[in-house]
């Protein structure tokens, strides 16, 4: 199908990309809320091993 | 063959285990895209257009994966939770505490992509159907495992009072979805169940089965990386911990 | 309590001893009973203010209503099974006697029920008059209310013991916990009293709910003591 097909999704559109869209949306913020939260977890141990 | 034997609980603490989760969080996440994309290329180019629903049915292809994965991670949880018990393992518990904000999370993707895939497929975004209601269900179920965590304080006690919330909660899983059903049932009346997919090629069916196994991989990874922030969390007084941050400067 | 170690006295009697101490503990205070039972009262009003008068409409909306009601009011009436006697050391004591936790608990959960559920199932059917429900519905509502309102006390025991002494959230988090598990009960025990309306029996939703009752008199008191050493610890 062509590009304009493949975002229109035969008038569906809306549903389709509002369906993957959010997936998308909430696994993206999951990855990197997960290493964020990693990566704070490491300096607060190096903080804590610094001031020990 | 070597007579080595294998010693099972040589990882079963946080700080063996903690390397090992990095490794197994890089082992699971390439094939997890590398699956995604080949799902994603079947479920949204290859495959043809319903001949009902035409383009709205494609997102049968993530509804699906996370549903399974919502209720599969459930089990897994509990599974953790079981063992932490029993052995009253520290680690079995964080593995828990781990899988659980995934579960939750697959739970309203499935709810949401279930609500948009209602709407073009069967007029509403929202019908009481069992599936669907035992769906919302479940994710009370995953929140109050995490609001329960959250409310206690003391990190020995929230690991067992979650553990045992988790399993009564495994338990009645199975009662309430029956109940739900037996509910339907009575209410349904005469419309459509709306959890009846669309007959299923050959490529609609791999395309489900291939993102399944991407939502699957998926979730390994993203647990494994969440564990080790939780261990480090935890553990942070102790001397592995104090190695580790200071080797890691 | 004498010196002898935790788990040696009979069951019975530790059921007994703890039935007739929480009985008389809440009928000191027979205005707090009073008062749960008000609760119940109120709440099954406030539905027509809210939704119109309209007969058909509250007649359908009845075996609902009621039973949700229910729900609430035993979620409300949960945290004193546990709390006082948390809150002065009486627990921990208890946990120390002779007689098995499991059985203690039992007594505790029904002296519970005895005060709380079981009168809001004899209240239920003048209230159910208000919606326009009658005579065989009316007895299969107050039948579904006792054989359901023990088994939400025997689950919500769980819940009770699991957040005890949390202040965090208190009451909201113990609904949140609870509910869920509740709604098998309230499946059935609505399903009834539609069932009686629509002119087929009720046997098969009352069975289902003797069974929850059955399995969760033998299960819950077990998860209960579990919960409540947990959370002494």
């Amino acid at each position: 199908m062509s590009l304009s097909e493949f975002f229109s999704m035969g008038g569906y559109g809306f549903y389709v990309w509002g369906a993957y869209g959010f997936t998308a949306v909430l696994l993206t913020v999951e990855i990197v809320a997960v290493r964020a939260r990693l990566r704070a977890a490491k300096r607060a141990a190096q903080a804590q091993e610094a001031g020990e | 063959m070597s007579t080595r034997v294998i010693n099972w609980f040589k990882f079963a603490s946080p700080a063996s285990f903690f390397p090992l989760a990095g490794r197994i969080a890089w082992w699971f996440a390439v094939p997890a895209a590398l699956l995604a994309v080949a799902g994603l290329w079947l479920g949204l180019v290859v495959a043809p257009p319903d001949a009902q629903q035409g383009n709205a049915y494609r997102i049968i292809f993530i509804h699906v994966a996370s549903a399974w994965m919502s209720m599969f991670l459930y089990l897994v949880m509990a599974g953790w939770c079981a063992m932490s018990l029993i052995f009253n393992a520290r680690l079995s518990a964080m593995m828990a505490q781990a899988v659980a904000p995934t579960g939750a999370l697959f739970t309203v993707i499935a709810l949401w992509t279930g609500s948009f895939w209602g709407r073009p497929a069967w007029g509403t975004y929202w019908a009481w159907d069992a599936r669907m209601t035992s769906e919302l269900i479940l994710l009370f179920l995953y929140l109050g495992y995490l609001a329960l965590r959250q409310a206690i304080d003391e990190p020995r006690r929230a690991d067992r009072a979650s553990a045992v919330l988790a399993l009564v909660g495994a338990i009645n899983v199975p009662i309430i979805y029956f109940s739900v059903r037996w509910w339907n049932t009575l209410h349904q009346g005469a419309t459509v169940s709306l959890t009846k997919a669309p007959k299923m090629a050959a490529v609609m069916l791999t395309g489900m089965l291939l993102m399944a196994l991407a939502a699957w991989f998926y979730a390994i990874a993203v647990t494994m990386i969440r564990l080790r922030a939780i261990i480090l969390e935890r553990e942070r007084h102790t001397a592995w911990v104090g190695a580790f941050a200071g080797a890691v400067r | 309590m004498s010196g002898a170690t935790a788990g040696d006295g009979g069951v019975w009697p530790g059921v007994a001893w703890s039935l007739r101490r929480d009985l008389r503990l809440a009928l000191r205070s027979k205005a707090e009973l009073g008062v749960q039972l008000l609760f119940y009262a109120i709440v099954v009003t406030l539905f027509p203010l809210g939704v119109g008068a309209d007969p058909t409409l509250l007649k359908a909306l009845a075996s609902g209503i009621l039973w949700v009601a229910a729900l609430l009011a035993s979620l409300l009436s949960l945290p004193r099974l546990f709390a006082i006697d948390f809150a002065d050391g009486t627990l921990e004591q208890i946990t120390l006697s002779p007689y098995p936790l499991p059985a203690l608990i039992s007594g505790k959960i029904a002296a519970h029920w005895l005060t709380s559920g079981a009168p809001l199932a004899v209240l239920s059917p003048l209230l159910a008059l208000e919606f326009g429900l009658q005579g065989p519905e009316l007895g299969v509502l107050a039948l579904g209310l006792l054989l359901g309102t023990p088994t939400l006390s025997l689950l919500g025991a769980v819940g009770a013991a699991l957040t005890l002494g949390l202040r965090a959230g208190g009451g909201a988090l113990l609904a949140l916990l609870i509910l869920p598990l509740y709604v098998p009960i309230l499946i059935f025990g609505a399903g009834a009293v539609e069932a009686i309306r629509a002119g087929v029996g009720a046997g098969g939703e009352l069975s289902v709910l003797g069974a929850a009752l059955l399995a969760s008199v033998v299960g819950a008191p077990f998860a209960a003591a579990v919960a409540v050493r947990i959370a002494l610890d």
